[in-house]
């Protein structure tokens, strides 16, 4: 049975330009970029390769992208280090409910180190009102930092706008654009923004490496100690293969954006309508344009998500459920509870998101497939009746 | 540390009651040890000789770092300016 991957958001196959720009520095170019004969210096030049084509796909400068090893890293980077490095000047911050756990967490923890955080609300398709961000400012306020694209609900934020208001108040503004970045795009100087997080396993580049943009000028205080690598801003030698990969990854992105963004937009769309005519009870999660080109997200009435992941698995459809945290811990997910969504119906949450290498007959294996599992599983349901009790946020079965 | 090696390192500081003007100027607040010299030995050769480069560093071994680079490659160490959360420290190129 073929297998059909619709979870690009969790992670992508590796374009195989970018595994290729790796081998060599898996094997005989393994040279430390900090040494100073001939191996030392292909790898330095690999790295600086990377960088400059990193920074060319959001239009920075080389030297304003520290490269990490992930997107969390570059999450946890900017909150942490940006927020320590502005202490003295406040110490407040703002995120939104809609941010990856990397940045939530982030900011529980600097609650515990003497930061006072506020976490904006959102409307029904995930938006955050830039006027929430404005009245949420306090003298204190030194660090905003709002989610460019969600890759739960795929809803993109108006990041210019917030990013404006930020200048305005002049508080460092920081953007996760993990979910984004090298998929629709990304501009630093067009969005106004003064951090920024991606990662290279969403643009079909290697896991392992991430990249934090940084406005140059910047103070940030550094979560890793040690040597003098990426400016003595994050110690430890680069992962180089990875660091290449994401460099090549990072070149592909920029020439084929508009290409890809355009193929895998005409699939969501058919995805989208033909879930939503075939199945009763259905919802599509998120902004219903403003949404990441691949991804499409629905929450499906007296079901519950795990249920439909394994049936689907069993007929070799990969999709998922809420977050991929969310899916672990068997919890609703937080992101749908904060766009409104009750607690019964955030069960029921499948996300489908698409690639470049997603076929149209894949596309209408699933619109075939999926009715009928929901069928199946609402047959047997016990919540098929209803649901009653859930003003605690618990969930019974109607009898 | 003796005394009187003290009294020649304090010497050696020269600390400054007011910022000077520098023709260049790099932050390197939060960067620890090298960065300072690294830094120094970096943006130093983007300069004319005369000219002025001032660096900004919270990193307490600079005190002892920079004048004694300054020493060691012949340039000048004009003075260290103490502020709250750091230290601006002043290099004059004296030679290529």
């Amino acid at each position: 049975m073929e297998k059909i991957y619709l979870d690009h958001v969790a992670t992508n196959p590796m374009h195989p330009e970018a595994l290729e720009a790796m081998l060599p520095f898996l094997k005989e170019d393994f040279g430390n970029p900090l040494s100073l004969y001939p191996p030392g210096a292909k790898a330095k030049e690999a790295i600086e390769g990377a960088r400059g084509s990193v920074a060319s796909l959001i239009n920075a400068k080389p030297n304003e992208i520290i490269f990490t090893a992930s997107g969390a890293e570059s999450n946890n980077f900017a909150l942490r280090g940006i927020a320590l490095a502005l202490q003295n000047k406040g110490k407040h911050i703002i995120v939104s409910k809609v941010e990856h756990h990397s940045i939530l967490n982030s900011a529980r923890f600097l609650e515990k180190s003497g930061f006072a955080a506020t976490y904006l609300p959102v409307d029904k398709s995930g938006l955050v009102d830039p006027d929430s961000v404005q009245k949420a400012i306090t003298k204190e306020t030194v660090l905003i930092s709002i989610i460019h694209a969600s890759p739960e609900v795929g809803t993109i934020e108006p990041i210019a706008e917030i990013a404006k208001i930020a200048k305005k108040n002049n508080i460092f503004f920081h953007t996760d654009a993990v979910a984004s970045a090298g998929n629709i795009p990304v501009d630093v100087r067009e969005l106004g923004v003064d951090a920024l997080s991606m990662t290279a396993h969403q643009f079909y580049g290697p896991k392992g490496a991430g990249a934090l943009y940084l406005k140059e000028g910047t103070r940030i205080v550094p979560l890793i100690y040690g040597g003098i690598q990426e400016g003595g801003r994050r110690a430890g030698t680069e992962n180089v293969p990875a660091i290449a990969g994401m460099g090549k990854a990072a070149e592909l992105a920029k020439r084929d954006m508009g290409k890809r963004s355009d193929y895998v937009k005409t699939l969501r769309d058919k995805l989208i309508s033909s879930v939503l005519s075939k199945i009763t009870n259905v919802y599509l999660t998120g902004h219903p344009e403003q949404r990441l080109p691949g991804h499409a997200s629905f929450v499906v009435e007296y079901i519950e998500g795990e249920a439909m992941l394994l049936l689907l698995s069993a007929k070799g459809i990969y999709v998922a459920s809420g977050s991929a945290c969310s899916s672990k811990a068997l919890k609703a997910s937080p992101v749908l509870l904060s766009l409104g969504i009750p607690s019964h119906l955030a069960q029921g949450s499948v996300v489908f998101t698409l690639g470049e290498g997603t076929k149209e007959q894949e596309i209408d294996f699933l619109i075939e497939t999926f009715p009928q599992i929901i069928s199946r599983l609402r047959e047997i349901s016990p919540y098929s009746k209803g649901w009653e009790g859930t003003e605690d946020g618990t969930c019974t079965a109607k009898k | 540390m003796a005394i009187a090696e003290m009294a020649g390192r304090e010497k050696l500081l020269k600390f400054l009651d007011k910022s000077i003007a520098a023709d260049a100027t790099t932050d390197i607040i939060y960067m620890m040890c090298p960065m300072h010299l690294l830094t120094l030995q970096e943006r130093i050769k983007e300069l004319k000789v005369g000219q002025v480069l001032a660096i900004l560093t919270d990193y307490d071994g600079a005190l002892e770092d920079i004048p004694a680079w300054c020493g060691k490659t012949g340039n000048e160490f004009v003075g260290v300016l103490e502020s709250p959360d750091y230290y601006s420290f002043y290099v004059k190129k004296l030679k290529e």
